[in-house]
């Protein structure tokens, strides 16, 4: 059935489709509208799912990383401050091995003030060990949701999936929404290796001295390695059942251009319409859309920028110091390959200003243009 | 002689690591003994992270999640949510928190999940300080006591919070003040809030010889005159508004139960004189409460 809703409506449908046991969240614009309609599905019994109201972001992860030892499917929502908040039981959820899903709405982090887009809330919490994926669209936020309790269940690790503010959440597209029926099969119920059992008690999360600690993490990084193939599969397979599927990444565009310009979230939808444009004008451009942040897709990239003179990255977050963060990873990954494109890192958008047409194709043409970068930052659409 | 009531289950094995003398390690005895095996214990960071041991081992026989200094009560509403999800009415849900776990940095959580009356018993295991980070004061410890960041040049100005007073403006069903030298007490109120649903609170006074220097044989004996002096009564609340106060026949003045212990080794006469006006206004506020 096809119906024309918000983004955060989009995140309610694939909660209910994923059938989840408990949820615990609090409110934050512009995550906020996620958890109303959940409480309204709950209250009207189409929902047998707990929701936990709890006082803060901090109580709201660590209630479900308490369910979620307990063996059942949790999902929480959030955004920006509310994130930071959690950081301390972000580490807590992936250190546990607990397969939690999170929804966090990109906003900018105070002060001053902003309830607008900026990655720089999610971006801050690459180190936590928690799988990250990116979306352009509502029907990539439904079906993200529906395969991220797959990925999370199958390497026991956390995911957050990740929609731009206002321009995703507040806005209504049309979205194909698949049945319970349909959906049922491709996400079976959640069965944990090592539920909390008093017949068989076992302490979770014990102190771990420096003999083991290591393991543990050496651990995380190897489940870590696995999510390319498992999200892989589990996109095939979704791709079969729903005719519609994602990667890791996706290159759109000229077949060999010369130039390419990454991005991820909505400033992908914008892009392709002025890659078209620039094409047929006669510019060796083509586009890549980062979905999958953490891990890294650094394999996937590779292979899809061979042959590439530049690589153009918009980064609507920063790090300040270093500059965008999706640029910074990026020269990371290439920096051991034999081929390296010259990176041009450049920084818009951030606090919800608009990434218009006329600023990705002045990212492009600067990128055409120049041999390299005259700069580690530029920055499009700075007020001087 | 009367023979004891204490049930000889044993679910705390050999090999802890509590120092000697730990009031915490009795108390955590009682509980167990209390509280049967289907029952799931969330152990925020406290002395009690570490005195079960290492990874893989654990020397509590129940089912234990540890988990951060700041979410005993959402940790634990999260995981009675799930048993509840699996059908499981049965199983209990226990919070074993420390006095900084409960008094400052867990009570927010705490005060939301007293709020929604989770379906737990919390369980503050009260030694007045932040023993397992090396003994800082926390807003349990006592007026004028010694603490490593309460140093005897400057000790503790600020009597100790109110925190039964706090939990029972929650409104829950049951709080409880109990402590080590009266086991039979102790396990009767276990009992009574084993029977009741909701969120149920003990107020545990654990003595801690390290961090009260006191000698370690002391710990049962401090407990006793905690009681004695007044200083610690005994007493129960239900539903924030039900007082039933143990009265306490033997009443020694403070100056008995602060003169055994070095962290007050320092206190002049007249601040011993101000500890002891402090009781009796706390007792005068808790006789007022109680409504007699
Ligand atoms: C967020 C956070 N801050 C600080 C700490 C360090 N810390 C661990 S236990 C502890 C003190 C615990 O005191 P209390 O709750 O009274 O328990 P006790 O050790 O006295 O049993 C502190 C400060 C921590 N683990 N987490
Ligand atoms: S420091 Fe105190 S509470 Fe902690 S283990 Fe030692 S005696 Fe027990
Ligand atoms: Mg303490």
């Amino acid at each position: 059935m096809k119906k024309v809703i918000t983004g955060n409506q989009a995140v309610a449908y694939g909660v209910i489709l994923s059938r989840v046991d408990v949820i615990s969240a609090y409110p934050i614009t512009p995550q906020t509208t996620i958890v109303e309609e959940l409480s309204e599905l709950i209250a009207s019994g189409r929902l047998k799912t707990i929701f936990l109201k709890v006082e803060s972001e901090h109580s709201a992860m660590a209630a479900l990383i308490g369910a979620s030892t307990g063996g059942v499917r949790c999902f929480t929502a959030t955004s920006s401050h509310g994130l930071a908040y959690m950081h301390e039981m972000l580490h807590w959820a992936s250190g546990a091995r607990l397969p939690i899903v999170l929804v966090n709405v990109n906003r900018a982090i105070g002060p001053p003030w902003n309830i607008w887009s900026d990655q720089s809330d999610s971006l801050s919490q690459r180190d936590t060990g928690w799988i990250q994926l990116y979306c352009e669209n509502n029907q990539e936020v439904l079906d993200t949701i529906l395969q991220a309790y797959r990925i999370a269940e199958s390497v026991k690790l956390p995911v957050m999936v990740v929609l731009d503010a206002y321009v995703l959440s507040h806005t209504s597209e049309a979205v194909e929404i698949p049945t319970m029926e349909e959906v049922d099969p491709f996400l079976p119920p959640y069965c944990p290796e090592y539920p909390i059992d008093t017949q068989e008690p076992m302490a979770f999360s014990v102190i771990t001295t420096p003999e083991y600690f290591l393991e543990f993490r050496y651990k995380i990084q190897k489940a870590m390695e696995q999510v390319p193939e498992v999200a892989k599969k589990v996109d095939d397979e979704f791709r079969s059942r729903f005719s519609r599927g994602y990667g890791a990444i996706e290159r759109y565009g000229k077949k060999e251009a010369e130039i390419l310009l990454m991005t991820s979230g909505t400033v992908t939808g914008t892009s392709r319409i002025v890659i078209q444009k620039l094409i047929e004008k006669g510019v060796s451009v083509a586009g890549i859309k980062i979905k999958r942040f953490r891990p890294f897709p650094s394999e996937e990239i590779y292979e899809e920028i061979k042959g590439a003179k530049k690589l153009a990255v918009i980064d609507r977050n920063l790090s300040a110091g270093v500059g965008g963060i999706f640029a910074q990873e990026l020269r990371a990954s290439l920096y051991s390959r034999g081929e390296r494109p010259q990176v041009f890192g450049f920084i818009s958008g951030l606090g919800g200003r608009d990434i218009t047409p006329e600023l990705i194709e002045e990212a492009v043409r600067y990128t055409w243009e120049h041999p390299q970068p005259e700069e580690e930052i530029l920055w499009l659409g700075l007020k001087k | 002689m009367r023979k004891t009531e204490i049930p000889s289950i044993e679910n705390l094995g050999h090999g802890h690591l509590a120092c000697a003398g730990c009031g915490a390690a009795v108390s955590m005895r009682l509980t167990l003994k209390a509280l049967g095996e289907k029952t799931v214990m969330v152990i925020p960071a406290s002395c009690w992270s570490i005195i079960p041991g290492s990874w893989p081992y654990s020397s509590l026989r129940i089912p234990v999640v540890h988990a951060g200094f700041v979410t005993g009560g959402a940790t634990a509403s999260g995981i009675r949510a799930a048993l509840n999800i699996r059908g499981d009415y049965e199983t209990l849900v226990a919070v074993w928190a420390g006095d900084g776990g409960t008094f400052d940095i867990g009570l927010q959580a705490l005060s939301g999940a007293a709020e929604r009356n989770e379906d737990f018993i919390y369980i503050c295991n009260d030694n007045e300080g932040y023993m397992n980070t090396g003994t800082q004061r926390s807003s349990a410890t006592p007026m004028f006591a010694w603490t490593t960041t309460t140093p005897v040049m400057q000790p503790k100005e600020n009597p100790k919070k109110d925190i039964m007073a706090i939990m029972a403006d929650h409104q829950i069903p049951y709080a409880a003040t109990a402590t080590i030298a009266y086991p039979e007490d102790f396990l009767r109120k276990m009992k009574k809030a084993m029977k009741i649903r909701g969120t149920r609170f003990i107020h545990l006074l654990s003595p801690c010889p390290p961090g009260w220097k006191i000698p370690s044989e002391l710990t049962i004996k401090i407990s006793r005159l905690a009681v004695r002096s007044r200083v610690f009564p005994l007493y129960e609340i239900e539903n924030g508004i039900s007082y039933t106060l143990q009265e306490e026949s033997h009443v020694v003045p403070v100056k008995e139960y602060l003169k055994l212990q070095g962290r007050f080794s320092h206190l002049t006469d007249s601040e011993i004189e101000v500890i002891q006006e402090n009781v009796g206004r706390a007792r005068e506020r808790l006789m007022k409460k109680a409504g007699d």
